[in-house]
């Protein structure tokens, strides 16, 4: 590459874009599907039924301890396919680059996003990028869109959630939004927390063979946290959840980072969690799985689905007393004392 | 590590919630009004389920204890202004931004262009003054005694450094002379206090000894933990039953009776008091600050002139009830439907500690458990 940033020539499609595409991108994805460089890839008849999903990933700074723009923008995608049961399959990466850029970030960013995959076990197949003047984006926004496969039979959805059913979690709360927001704003209260950025596919597979019929709903919950990913399947199932604050996993820096910005760890980002609905007679079984995989080890038990008509989520706090868990409103903001 | 340890442990609060009964038994059929002046007790209350476990004869009010919801309108009126001049960078912390003033918010002002920042210091603003002298910045000093000191220390470092760019628009305000006139008004009926705990870690528990001596009221200087609120409502109880007045302080763990002396002076060094206007209150007598004449190059008043229409009211919302404890916010009509915090109406429903978000998120309003 004889340029060290991005320019507006890069996204002209012609020598420069050409160049920037051999040079950046095609060495770190290896696919037969996308070697061809035509205008679509052309995708063998899946078995099953497919899903497709597409998300956009803007985030700020573009590099985080825990992962960075191009591992997020696979996560994302993969894993609103892997919650569904679909085993992820292709990816289609769409990059508007800022002028200016460097082209080493774009490298950098690039490589996290093909090893992401690779450990994700699917395979871009199509892509695009656009290069737009400087201030009109933030470095770089990545667009991913997904495709997978569910199997047969296998049905999971709120729909299926009832009375009696245990609520898992994968693993300890809200580290990426704080991670994030502590480097953001600059303020050094959570200084080790990294963000839990990763590909939830195999562990949600795992999950799914040792739950079987007994896996209802899977949700993994990303911005507006574990709340917002409860709330919304219990409005739409119907049900009302019991949670235990007291068996959610939340790490100490974190706990203390949320005491004093003033936000609920329940309501922070997550990018590497599941939250599963299981019935009770496979919940041992379906704890077990998680805790088998490195991403689960700390799953835990935090809730049940309890008869009631209010159709609320409740938390049991550890004082013995109870309060409603609601959806965020608004932005992330902290106290003012 | 869980949420609330250590101090969430049920073996700690186990004790305290049956003394919390049995006092509430002995007063029955007694209706016992606490009022927790702190918008930060009131989140806590409903986040660690306290308020749930509370007996049916205690009644909790909300106060005027969050600096948010208690600045009137006058003032975020002249905040927005100050954004929207041209040059002009505004540094807020976060509660701030979507604050309504009489026509806007300060999120609607950054919309439209003006340069709105939120910082998590006042240092922060100083930080971007000095790095553009081209640029007046503006800080805008909302809190109470607990927020107050660290603006001093950054206005007196303004002066060390001499920078010229640098002003605050001081709207702070003063925790003691609002419980005088909240109980002069005789407009609502407190049996007794739950006080501060931030507030009282800088000026300690002798500024509330009035409550005592001249209205009788009994009142509990408490922390934020759940263990902290429950001794902060069996200290109510038993001051009330045992039909003493005292003041006493449950936060001793920070508390000190003449507070912290190195922030105090450097609020005295910085400000002086003043008559200031609250929300729902009007003008308290020297309830606010304001720059020691030494240092009036800093107010942002002095140095911009705004020219500014009178200040007006959205209809039907009754924040300033709120904040006196004469109705709970669901009393309100707009409650809920008109007024959200995606759609907030009034304050009370947008700061973090606001009264009205608080019911509103833990959703007071909604459901009684079947
Ligand atoms: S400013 Fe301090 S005392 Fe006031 S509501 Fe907030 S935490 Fe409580
Ligand atoms: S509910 Fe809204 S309109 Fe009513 S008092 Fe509260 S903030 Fe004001």
């Amino acid at each position: 590459m004889r340029n060290k940033t991005v320019t507006t020539a890069h996204g002209s499609g012609g020598k420069a874009s050409r160049e920037l595409l051999e040079s950046v991108f095609l060495p770190h994805l290896p696919s037969r599907l996308l070697a061809p460089l035509s205008d679509q890839a052309l995708l063998p008849r899946p078995e099953g039924r497919v899903a497709f999903t597409t998300d956009s990933f803007v985030v700020k700074p573009l590099f985080f301890p825990g992962g960075d723009i191009g591992k997020l923008a696979v996560c994302g995608t993969v894993n609103d396919l892997a919650v569904g049961g679909a085993v992820p399959n292709y990816l289609a990466c769409s990059f508007i680059l800022e002028e200016g850029l460097p082209v080493a970030d774009l490298q950098r960013v690039v490589r996290s996003l093909a090893e992401t995959a690779r450990e994700a076990g699917v395979e871009v197949v199509t892509g695009d990028t656009k290069v737009v003047e400087r201030g009109a984006a933030d470095g770089m926004f990545i667009t991913t869109t997904g495709l997978g496969v569910v199997p047969d039979g296998l049905d999971i959805g709120a729909h299926r959630i009832e009375v009696g059913d245990v609520l898992l979690l994968s693993g300890h709360l809200a580290d990426h939004g704080i991670t994030l927001f502590c480097l953001r704003e600059g303020i050094d209260l959570a200084s080790d927390a990294v963000s839990d950025c990763a590909p939830l596919g195999e562990l949600c597979s795992r999950l799914v063979s040792a739950a079987g019929d007994g896996l209802h709903a899977m949700r993994d919950p990303t911005r507006g946290g574990l709340a917002t990913a409860v709330v919304e399947m219990a409005n739409s199932a119907g049900v009302s959840v019991e949670m235990d604050e007291a068996a959610i996993p939340v790490r100490d820096a974190v706990r203390s980072a949320c005491e004093v910005l003033g936000f609920d760890p329940l309501t922070v980002a997550n990018e590497g969690k599941v939250v599963a609905f299981v019935s009770e007679d496979v919940a041992p079984a379906a704890l077990e799985a998680l805790r088998s995989h490195p991403l689960g080890r700390d799953a835990a038990v935090i809730g049940h689905v309890v008869p009631s008509l209010d159709g609320l989520v409740w938390l049991n706090t550890p004082i013995g007393g109870q309060r409603i868990v609601d959806l965020p409103a608004g932005e992330l903001l902290p106290r003012i004392c | 590590m869980h949420l609330t340890e250590p101090f969430g442990d049920r073996a700690l609060t186990q004790p305290l919630v049956e003394r919390m009964m049995s006092l509430a038994e002995r007063l029955s059929p007694r209706q016992v009004r606490l009022m927790e002046v702190c918008g930060s007790h009131t989140m806590s209350f409903f986040r660690t389920g306290v308020r749930s476990l509370l007996p049916d004869n205690v009644t909790l009010l909300s106060g005027p204890g969050c600096p948010v919801c208690v600045t009137p309108n006058r003032e975020l009126d002249q905040m927005i202004a100050l954004a929207s001049l041209p040059n002009v960078t505004v540094a807020t912390f976060g509660d701030m931004l979507r604050v309504p003033g009489s026509r806007s918010s300060l999120v609607q002002a950054r919309t439209s262009g003006a340069d709105v920042r939120v910082v998590y210091s006042p240092m922060d603003a100083l930080t971007f003054a000095e790095a553009d002298p081209s640029r007046e910045v503006v800080f805008l000093g909302v809190g109470f005694e607990t927020t107050a000191p660290t603006v001093a220390a950054t206005v007196l470092e303004a002066a060390r450094r001499d920078l010229r760019n640098f002003s605050v628009l001081v709207a702070h305000k003063l925790v003691p002379p609002a419980l005088r006139a909240l109980l002069t008004s005789g407009e609502v009926r407190i049996d007794a206090f739950i006080l501060p705990g931030h507030v009282s870690t800088i000026i300690g528990a002798q500024p509330y000894a009035f409550l005592e001596s001249e209205f009788g009221i009994p009142s509990v200087i408490a922390g934020f933990l759940p263990t902290d609120l429950l001794e902060g409502v069996v200290g109510c109880l038993e001051l009330v039953a045992y039909d003493q007045a005292e003041v006493r302080n449950r936060y001793a763990r920070f508390v000190r009776e003449r507070g912290n002396v190195a922030a105090k002076s450097v609020l005295e060094e910085t400000f002086e008091p003043c008559d200031a206007e609250w929300r729902g209150f009007g003008v308290i007598p020297e309830s606010g600050l304001r720059l020691r004449p030494h240092l009036r190059r800093f107010d942002a008043l002095e140095r911009f002139t705004l020219d500014l229409p009178e200040p007006r009211e959205v209809h039907g919302c009754l924040c300033g009830e709120v904040l006196k404890g004469m109705v709970s916010p669901d009393e309100c009509k707009l409650f809920g439907t008109a007024c959200s915090p995606e759609n907030p109406i009034g304050p009370c429903m947008v700061s973090s500690e606001g009264a009205c978000a608080a019911h509103y998120k833990y959703g007071a309003h909604r459901a009684v458990k079947v």
